[in-house]
C-alpha cells in the first residue's frame, strides 16, 4: 500500500515537472537567450548587453515602466485596503458561504469582458455620462480622458472590480479560521474601536492565510495585458503590452529588446513581491511598538464605512458595465445622449453568429481539456499525499503558485518557441497545455482544503469494510466530494475561458476563442458586437457555476449532509 | 485605377502567365485549409472573407479560415519564429494581407514564397506593367511576390448635421482644430492609419515631395520633415484630449465619431462612410471630403510565406480574390465597398455590367470627388517618422 502511494506520487510529480516546470522554465530560457542577444535567426549568436541598451532607449519605456508600477501596486494596495475594510464592516452579516454566493458574478466574469463593459460605463460618452447628460445640458460629450487616461487611474479602477471580490472571498474564508467573534468580544471589552481590533488583532492573524493570494494579485495587477489593452493608456501603454507591441513589431530585430522587455516584466513582479515582503517585515515590527501603546482608535469607524461604502460603488459600477455588454449586443443605434438604445435589434448575433459559433466551440473544447487534466492531475497529487499520509511541502506550495505568480509574457513567446521545436505550436494541444498551467492552479487551491477537511471515519469505515485504496477513492472520497470537485471545476471553467496571453501566443491565433475574439474586436468599431462576444464570455463561466451548483443539488437530492457547502 | 489606365500601353508587354500548371496547383489545393491571416477589426471585411471561404469550397475544395490579427506583424512574428524554430515546412501561415513596411521586412528577410503572381489565370485582369500601382508596393517593387486584391485611398468623414465646411487641406486643420478644440485627432502613430495621416501632411507640407519616393537619408529627412513639425506643434495642443492620448486604431476613432466625441475620422476605404451607415455603426448624415490636393493611396496586397503549408490553396484564394466577380462583389457597398484592383481595360462586358449595377448611396463618393492619388512615400520614411514621431511628442 506504501509503495502504491510512492508510485502515484512519484507519476505526479513527474507530469507536474515535465507538464507544468519544465515548459516554464524552458519559456524563460528562450525568452532570456535573445533578451542577452542570442537569436540565431537573425544571425545573432554571441551573447551581449545590447538589447537592453536598446531597450532603455526605446520611447515611452520610462514611462511605461512607471505606469506599470504605480497601477499595479496602486491598485493592489487600494483593494487589500478596501476588502479588508469592507470584510471588517460586512462580516457580520455576510458568513463565509453566503457571502461568497453574490461575489460570484465578479468572480465568474472574465477580465477582458468587465474592462470591454466598464470601458463602455465610464467612457466620456458612455453610460455614466449618458445619466449627466440630460440635467447637465450636455450636447457633446465631455472632453475628458476618463477611460485610457495617462495615469491609469481606469485601468486600476477596472482591477479593484475585479480583484476586490476576490481579495474577499479569500478573506472571508481565512475569517473562517479565526475565532472572530471571541477576539472581537475580548477587545470590544476592553474598549477598541472595532476597526482598532480588525487592524490590531486580526488582520496579524489573517494576514498568513491570504498572503499568497495577494501576491497573486499583484502579479496580475503588474503584468496583465487584456485589461490594459482595453482601459489603460496607450502611448506609452503599461510595460506588459509595450513589450506585447514590441514582440509583434514589423521590425524583426525588435525581438531582441522585447525579450529584455518580457525578462525586465519578470523583474518588476518579483520586485514588488520583494517589496510587499519587506512591507510585512517593516509593518510587524513598527506594528509591535504602535500595539504596545494600547490606543483604542475609536476615531477609525468612519473608515470602515468609507470603505464599505467604496466597496459597494466600485461593485454597483461593474455590475452596470455586466449589463451594458448585453444591452450592447441586442441594440441598432444607440448614440449619445440616449440613455436606451434608440433601435434595438437581434442582427448582431446574426451578423457575427458564423463568428461566435466558432469561437464558442473552441472555447468549449478548451474549457473541457484544460480543466479534465487539471482535474485529474489534482485529484492525483492529493490522494497520494493520502496514501503516503503526509501534508505538503512548502516547496509544493509553492510549486503550485509558480505560474500565478510569474508574469505570462516573461515566459510565453520562449515557450512558443519550445512547442514549434517540438511540433505542437499553433495546435489546440498546445493552448489546452498553456491554459492548463493556469487552470490547474486554481483547481489544486479550490479543491485542496475541502479534500483535507474530509471525514476520515468514512475513509477508514471503507477500508474497514475491505475496500481498496482505488475503490475508496472512486466509491467514498469523489461522491463525497462531487460539489467541491464541481466548484473547483467550475473555477477551472473560468480561468480557461478568461486567457488571453497564452491563447494568442500558444494558438498562433488560429485557435479563435471568445476572449481573444472580444479583445480584437474590442479595438474595432462595432461595440455591439462585442457586447455578442463578451455577453457569451461572461455567460459561459455563470453557467458552469450554475452547474456546480445544480449537479450536486441533483444528484444528492435525497442526502441532506452533502447538498451543504462541504 | 487612373494608374492602371494611363499605363494601358504597358499591358501588351507584360509576361505571359504560365497556366499550364494551374490545374496542378487546383488538384493540389483541393481538400486544404487556407490560414489567412488578416487584421480582424473590420467586421465587414471577416465577413467578406467568410464569404470568400464558403466560394473557394464550393468552386475549389479549399476552405479559408480567417485568422484574425490585432496587427499585420502578428503574423511576421509568427513566421520568424517558425524559422527561428526551424519549422521550414508546413508553417502555420498561408496567406497574409500585407502592406508596405511588413512586406519589405519580409521580402528583405527571405520570409515570402514566389514569385508567384503571374501563375494566376487571372493576373491576365491586372496591370503588371512596372510602373502600375500593382508593380510597387510602397515604391518597393513587389516582383510577383505578392498579389493585389484591394484598393485603398486614404479619406476623411465628417458628421455633416455637426460639421458643415470640414477644413480643405491638411495646413487649414491648424486652424480648424484652434476654433473646435478637442473634436479632431488620428490614430497612435504606430498604428498603420495614424502613421499615413502624418504621411499625407508630410507629402502636402513636404518642401520636395519627390525626395520622398527615394529611401530615406538624414539630410532629406531633416529638411523634409520641418515644416511638418512646425505644423503639427500647432495643431497638437487643439487635439482631443489636448494630444496627451490617441485612439489605437481607426475603427476606435470611428466609434469616437459615432459616440460624437470627436468630429472627424478617417479611413482607407472611401466606401467606409456608406458602410457604416448601412450596418448602423456612423450616423446617416456622415459624408466623405478630403483635402484638396488629393490624398495617398495604395493597393493592398496578400502575400505567402516561404514555410506555408497549404502553398497550392493559397494560390487558389490568391486568384480567387482577383477573380472579376469576386472584385465586383467587394466593390458593393453593401458587402465590403473596396474599390476594384483590376484594370477596366481588360473586363469583357459582363464582367462591367456588374461593376455598373452596383448600388450607390449619398455617403459613397464618386472617383471624381476623391482627387487625384498621391503616392505612398518609400517605407523607410514611414518607418523614420513614426520613430521620430515617438521620439518628439511620447515622454
Amino acid at each position: 500500500m506504501r509503495s502504491d502511494g510512492r508510485l502515484l506520487r512519484g507519476a505526479v510529480l513527474a507530469a507536474v515537472g515535465a507538464g507544468l516546470l519544465a515548459p516554464i522554465a524552458l519559456g524563460l530560457w528562450e525568452t532570456l537567450r535573445p533578451a542577452f542577444g542570442v537569436l540565431p535567426a537573425l544571425g545573432r549568436t554571441v551573447w551581449s548587453l545590447e538589447p537592453w541598451a536598446e531597450l532603455a532607449a526605446l520611447p515611452g519605456v520610462r514611462t511605461s515602466l512607471m505606469l506599470t508600477l504605480w497601477t499595479g501596486i496602486g491598485s493592489t494596495v487600494l483593494s487589500l485596503l478596501l476588502a479588508l475594510g469592507a470584510a471588517a464592516a460586512l462580516h457580520d452579516r455576510i458568513g463565509g458561504g453566503r457571502g461568497g454566493r453574490w461575489l460570484t458574478p465578479f468572480l465568474a466574469i472574465p477580465h477582458a469582458a468587465m474592462a470591454v463593459g466598464l470601458a463602455f460605463v465610464l467612457a466620456p460618452s458612455g453610460w455614466l455620462a449618458r445619466l449627466l447628460a440630460e440635467p447637465l445640458g450636455w450636447t457633446r460629450p465631455p472632453d475628458l480622458a476618463s477611460v485610457n487616461d495617462p495615469w491609469g487611474l481606469a485601468l486600476m479602477i477596472g482591477l479593484m472590480i475585479k480583484e476586490i471580490p476576490f481579495l474577499l472571498l479569500v478573506i472571508l474564508a481565512g475569517l473562517g479560521q479565526l475565532p472572530v467573534r471571541r477576539h472581537m468580544a475580548m477587545g470590544r471589552a476592553l474598549g477598541y474601536g472595532r476597526g482598532i481590533v480588525w487592524i490590531k488583532v486580526i488582520v496579524p492573524q489573517l494576514w498568513p492565510l491570504i498572503r499568497l493570494p495577494v501576491w497573486v494579485v499583484l502579479s496580475y495587477a503588474l503584468s496583465n495585458v487584456d485589461m490594459a489593452l482595453v482601459l489603460g493608456p496607450s502611448t506609452p501603454p503599461v510595460l506588459a503590452v509595450a513589450v506585447m507591441r514590441w514582440f509583434t513589431d514589423p521590425d524583426l530585430a525588435m525581438l531582441l529588446p522585447a525579450s529584455a522587455g518580457a525578462i525586465l516584466q519578470a523583474g518588476v513582479v518579483l520586485a514588488g513581491v520583494a517589496l510587499f515582503g519587506a512591507a510585512e517585515l517593516a509593518a510587524a515590527r513598527l506594528g509591535r511598538c504602535w500595539l504596545r501603546r494600547g490606543g483604542r482608535g475609536l476615531s477609525f469607524e468612519p473608515g470602515l464605512l468609507l470603505a464599505r461604502g467604496l466597496v459597494l460603488a466600485l461593485l454597483a459600477t461593474g455590475a452596470l458595465a455586466m449589463l451594458s455588454l448585453a444591452v450592447w449586443s441586442v441594440a441598432w443605434r444607440w448614440s449619445f445622449p440616449h440613455v436606451l438604445p434608440e433601435s434595438w435589434s437581434a442582427k448582431p448575433w446574426q451578423m457575427a453568429e458564423r463568428g461566435w459559433r466558432e469561437a464558442l466551440g473552441n472555447t468549449l473544447v478548451l474549457a473541457a481539456a484544460s480543466v479534465a487534466v487539471s482535474l485529474a492531475l489534482a485529484v492525483a497529487w492529493l490522494e497520494g499525499e493520502d496514501r503516503a499520509r503526509r501534508g505538503r511541502a512548502g516547496w509544493a506550495e509553492a510549486l503550485i503558485y509558480l505560474p500565478l505568480l510569474l508574469p505570462q509574457i516573461g515566459f510565453l513567446y520562449g515557450l512558443n518557441v519550445v512547442f514549434l521545436r517540438l511540433g505542437v505550436g499553433g495546435t489546440t494541444l498546445a493552448v489546452i497545455w498553456a491554459q492548463a498551467l493556469f487552470v490547474f492552479p486554481y483547481v489544486m487551491i479550490t479543491l485542496s482544503d475541502p479534500w483535507r477537511a474530509l471525514d476520515p471515519r468514512l475513509v477508514n469505515a471503507a477500508a474497514a469494510l475491505g475496500a481498496s485504496p482505488l475503490r475508496r477513492l472512486w466509491a467514498v472520497k469523489l461522491p463525497v466530494l462531487l460539489r467541491p470537485i464541481a466548484t473547483a471545476a467550475a473555477i477551472g471553467v473560468a480561468v480557461s475561458v478568461a486567457q488571453y496571453l497564452p491563447t494568442l501566443f500558444m494558438g498562433a491565433g488560429r485557435v479563435p476563442t471568445l476572449t481573444t475574439e472580444a479583445v480584437t474586436l474590442s479595438s474595432g468599431a462595432d461595440r455591439r458586437i462585442v457586447g455578442v462576444y463578451a455577453t457569451l464570455q461572461a455567460a459561459l463561466p455563470f453557467a458552469a457555476y450554475g452547474l456546480a451548483f445544480l449537479v450536486p443539488a441533483l444528484l444528492h437530492r435525497n442526502r441532506a449532509d452533502l447538498r451543504g457547502t462541504a | 485605377m487612373r494608374q492602371t489606365l494611363l499605363a494601358l500601353a504597358a499591358l501588351a508587354l507584360a509576361p505571359a502567365p504560365a497556366l499550364a500548371d494551374w490545374q496542378d496547383t487546383l488538384d493540389a489545393a483541393r481538400g486544404q485549409t487556407v490560414y489567412f491571416n488578416a487584421w480582424g477589426g473590420d467586421p465587414r471585411t471577416n465577413d467578406f472573407l467568410a464569404w470568400v471561404s464558403e466560394q473557394t469550397e464550393a468552386l475549389y475544395g479549399v476552405t479559408v479560415s480567417h485568422v484574425k490579427l490585432t496587427d499585420t506583424a502578428e503574423a511576421v512574428t509568427r513566421v520568424i519564429s517558425e524559422r527561428a524554430a526551424g519549422v521550414t515546412e508546413g508553417g502555420s501561415v498561408d496567406l497574409i494581407w500585407i502592406n508596405g513596411p511588413n512586406f519589405l521586412a519580409m521580402k528583405e528577410q527571405d520570409l515570402l514564397h514566389g514569385p508567384f503572381v503571374a501563375d494566376l489565370p487571372n493576373a491576365r485582369y491586372l496591370d503588371l506593367s512596372d510602373t502600375s500601382a500593382a508593380s510597387v508596393d510602397f515604391t518597393v517593387p513587389v516582383e510577383g511576390m505578392e498579389s493585389p486584391w484591394r484598393l485603398a485611398k486614404f479619406v476623411f468623414f465628417h458628421d455633416s448635421a455637426r460639421v458643415a465646411a470640414p477644413p480643405a487641406s491638411m495646413a487649414a486643420m491648424v486652424d480648424w482644430a484652434a476654433a473646435n478644440p478637442g473634436r479632431l485627432t488620428h490614430p497612435a502613430p504606430s498604428n498603420f492609419m495614424g502613421a499615413t495621416f502624418l504621411k499625407q501632411a508630410l507629402v502636402e507640407l513636404a518642401p520636395d515631395p519627390a525626395v520622398l519616393q527615394a529611401p530615406v537619408t538624414d539630410d532629406a529627412f531633416a529638411a523634409t520633415v520641418a515644416p511638418l513639425w512646425d505644423w503639427y506643434d500647432a495643431l497638437r495642443p487643439n487635439l482631443w484630449r489636448g494630444g496627451a492620448t490617441y485612439p489605437e486604431n481607426e475603427s476606435v476613432q470611428m466609434q469616437l465619431l459615432n459616440d460624437g466625441e470627436v468630429d472627424i475620422a478617417m479611413a482607407f476605404d472611401p466606401a467606409a462612410a456608406a458602410a457604416g451607415i448601412a450596418r448602423g455603426t456612423l450616423p446617416e448624415s456622415t459624408r466623405v471630403f478630403v483635402p484638396e490636393g488629393g490624398t495617398i493611396g495604395n493597393i493592398s496586397f496578400v502575400a505567402i510565406p516561404f514555410n506555408a503549408a497549404h502553398r497550392a490553396g493559397a494560390e487558389v484564394v490568391a486568384n480567387f480574390l482577383l477573380d472579376p466577380a469576386t472584385q465586383a462583389h467587394m466593390q458593393n457597398i453593401e458587402v465590403l465597398g473596396s474599390f476594384s484592383v483590376l484594370d477596366p481595360a481588360t473586363l469583357d462586358a459582363d464582367a462591367q455590367a456588374a461593376f455598373d449595377a452596383l448600388p450607390t448611396s449619398p455617403a459613397l463618393p464618386s472617383l471624381a470627388d476623391l482627387g487625384p492619388t498621391l503616392l505612398e512615400p518609400h517605407p523607410s520614411w514611414m518607418t523614420r517618422l513614426t520613430e521620430a514621431w515617438a521620439v518628439r511628442y511620447v515622454e
